[in-house]
């Protein structure tokens, strides 16, 4: 249980298609409805990403790119700017995730929503407003052809383009190195937490089982 | 890099190793848990065979999807029923204290954490709600956090994460009539944008600031978000000590204060701490500020003209547009005079005691519209007992307001509490945000609850500063 590497996925490379969703500042709460969150797992909330923003009030579709055919493979997504403020519900990750997304090109994510997709295995990379434009474009009008995300490199590829894009540093080596998922790694140091633990002045007690758990 | 910070000191004394991906990994001090985003943590923990570490500094409470009408069990909606009952369950199995509705001490986890005394300067503070960053007011470091991050906390006592620079809002001046904390953080966020703080924590500080009270300086704190720095902070003084020194913990235990008080002391930001950025604002120069659009950084002063979207930075118009469309406003006009449907005097960010006070000033002796329904959701059971004993609720329901039990309620519309339709609401609340509160066409205008209570009474959004206040006493 505590053999911190155990059966993380590296995610050193992401390819598939891709879809484009425009406009800054898309909250979470366009991501995933709030009620759509009173569920106790995550189970099923693929079908309710951007729910509001794909149907009206007789559940009709409206124009959005996860209606869309062309669409409906794709496992790239490239956003704009501030994608994933608001709320810190990881169910937006989650149901982008469940949707069929592996990774996220954009120019610019809100902290939460980027530590979010980091847990659950999905880059979140960086590029400018004109080369994240061209990407749009090219997508919608490439929608069966391939992107590839590199995040070793922090390089893009499309349609014969390479384009470079940022990816946190720590971000980058937790995916390349199959350590996103921090729990088990984490715990490896019980004996150092349990020493930060007892220098801390308002903590009262040093659990026992800190020192004896294994 | 910022160094002698508040930030910095906090940070050094709970980092317990750099992990290998380069992120440090951090002890927590308190981790809050509620009924939305800590089941599937408690599900992943039970998947890996793992126990909850530390519950004795775990504490949990209910206020996402608490109906705030009829509060009997099983709750009439279901959903919220499984919801409560899984909380319920997960807390009992690894032994974690629940504020529940039957304690007298639930409510909104940001209001119930300092109200008891746990929310301390100089503490690691987590939970999974982006609005953790009030417990900044303390001086504690706040954040919110993910549940796959909950899950990290509940298994380890620590989270990992990547240190953040520190903007110092200098805020100088004295606020004006009519003028609150509410009003200093929406022009913060209008200023300095939705993303301006991301990779930011905010230190709050300057006269303005040292000036409020915890709970003004909760209300700013709480929506650093709100501008894209997860968290927020003052440094801790006179009236935190204050504060503390009358709350559950410390009130019977005065030795455990002074104990604590030279760590408090000696978190404070030095005075010849470095900063990353500085940021000025001048408190005398605001005016009550209203939202007109989609974000929280779409603010404006009660009486200027809303601003024409090509007027603005090229990334912004769009989402302005968009917003100008959704609200149905003008360039050019004002938002003084814009018909309203429903009052929301609640949220995390201004339900608290003097939240209430303030409004029912305004309220008193005068009726809400013909047109409004309006509803007073106290932020937690305590506060909703303490003003119900003053005579606030009684001048709420005088005046026509709905008197509610506490939860979060119509911030985010997880419970009955909604809008309908295209129905325009004036809150107090934190995000203006499409479908916020409940109804995807519903229209929300953020603003302090004095400015909601004179929206309640009048039908419209109004200055505040033209209603005459009286004297409760």
């Amino acid at each position: 249980m505590t053999d911190a590497t155990e059966d993380i996925p590296e995610v050193d490379y992401v390819s598939g298609t891709g879809v484009p969703i425009r406009g800054n500042d898309i909250d979470t709460d366009q991501i995933i409805p709030a009620r759509f969150m009173k569920v106790v797992t995550f189970d099923g909330l693929g079908e309710f990403a951007f729910f509001d923003l794909r149907f009206d009030d007789d559940d009709n579709q409206k124009d959005h790119p996860f209606n869309e055919e062309r669409f409906q493979d794709a496992n790239v997504v490239v956003v704009n700017n501030n994608f994933g403020c608001g709320s810190s519900r990881e169910h937006a990750p989650q149901a982008l995730m469940r949707w069929g997304i592996d990774a996220i090109i954009g120019e610019g994510f809100a902290e939460i929503f980027a530590g979010n997709c980091l847990a659950l295995g999905i880059p979140t990379v960086t590029a400018d407003h004109e080369t994240i434009n061209a990407l749009q474009q090219w997508v919608d009008d490439n929608p069966n052809e391939e992107i590839e995300v590199d995040v070793e490199t922090e390089t893009v590829s499309y349609g014969g383009n390479e384009i470079g894009v940022s990816v946190d540093n720590a971000q980058r080596q937790a995916l390349v190195e199959g350590i996103w998922d921090t729990t088990a790694l984490m715990k490896s140091n019980r004996n150092a937490i349990a020493e930060t633990a007892a220098s801390v002045p308002y903590v009262e007690q040093t659990r026992a089982e800190f020192e004896t758990d294994d | 890099m910022s160094s002698g910070t508040l930030y910095d000191k906090v940070w050094d004394r709970h980092k317990v190793t750099t992990l290998p991906n380069g992120q440090d990994q951090l002890f927590v001090g308190l981790h809050l848990i509620h009924e939305v985003t800590s089941p599937q943590a408690f599900g992943m923990l039970k998947e890996r065979g793992l126990d909850v570490a530390r519950p004795d500094l775990t504490h949990a409470t209910v206020d996402h999807i608490v109906p705030t009408a009829n509060q009997d069990r099983p709750y009439a909606d279901d959903a919220a029923e499984t919801m409560m009952a899984e909380l319920e369950e997960n807390v009992r199995d690894a032994g974690i204290q629940f504020s529940d509705p039957t304690t007298g001490d639930q409510g909104i986890v940001h209001v119930i954490g300092p109200e008891q005394g746990i929310t301390q300067p100089g503490k690691t503070i987590v939970c999974g709600d982006s609005h953790t960053s009030t417990h900044g007011a303390f001086g504690a470091l706040a954040f919110g956090i993910g549940t796959s991050q909950i899950r990290d906390v509940l298994a380890t006592q620590t989270i990992a994460m990547e240190k953040q620079q520190v903007r110092k809002i200098e805020v100088d001046g004295e606020l004006g009539e009519g003028v609150e904390a509410k009003d200093i953080i929406l022009e913060i966020i209008r200023r300095l944008g939705t993303e301006g703080g991301v990779g930011y924590v905010y230190e709050y500080a300057g006269e303005a600031i040292e000036d409020l009270g915890m709970e003004g300086r909760m209300s700013i704190c709480n929506m650093s978000i709100e501008g894209g720095a997860r968290a927020g902070y003052v440094n801790p003084d006179e009236t935190t000590y204050e504060w503390l020194a009358e709350t559950d913990y410390f009130r019977d235990r005065p030795e455990k204060f002074d104990d604590l008080k030279p760590y408090w002391d000696s978190i404070r930001s030095d005075e010849d701490a470095e900063y990353d950025d500085i940021v000025r604002i001048d408190a005398s120069e605001l005016d009550p500020v209203v939202t007109w659009g989609t974000t929280p950084g779409q603010g404006i002063g009660i009486d200027d003209p809303i601003p024409a979207p090509e007027a603005l930075d090229e990334d912004k118009q769009d989402t302005a547009r968009r917003a100008q469309e959704h609200m149905r406003v003008e360039p050019g006009e004002t938002m003084n005079g814009y018909d309203i449907d429903v009052a929301f005097l609640g949220s995390c960010t201004n339900a608290r005691l003097p939240d209430l006070r303030r409004a029912a000033r305004i309220v008193k002796g005068r009726e809400v519209h013909d047109d409004v329904r309006a509803m007073v959701v106290p932020g937690s059971q305590r506060v909703q007992k303490a003003a119900k004993a003053e005579g606030l609720k009684d001048i709420f329901e005088a005046a026509g307001f709905d008197w509610r039990n506490a939860g979060c309620s119509m911030c985010l519309g997880m419970n009955e509490d909604q809008l309908e339709g295209e129905e325009a609401c004036a809150s107090s609340s934190n995000r203006n945000f499409v479908g916020r509160q409940g109804s995807k066409d519903g229209r929300t205008v953020l603003m302090n609850p004095r400015m909601v209570a004179a929206a309640a009474i009048t039908g419209e959004v109004s200055d505040v500063r033209e209603l005459k206040e009286v004297n409760l006493a």
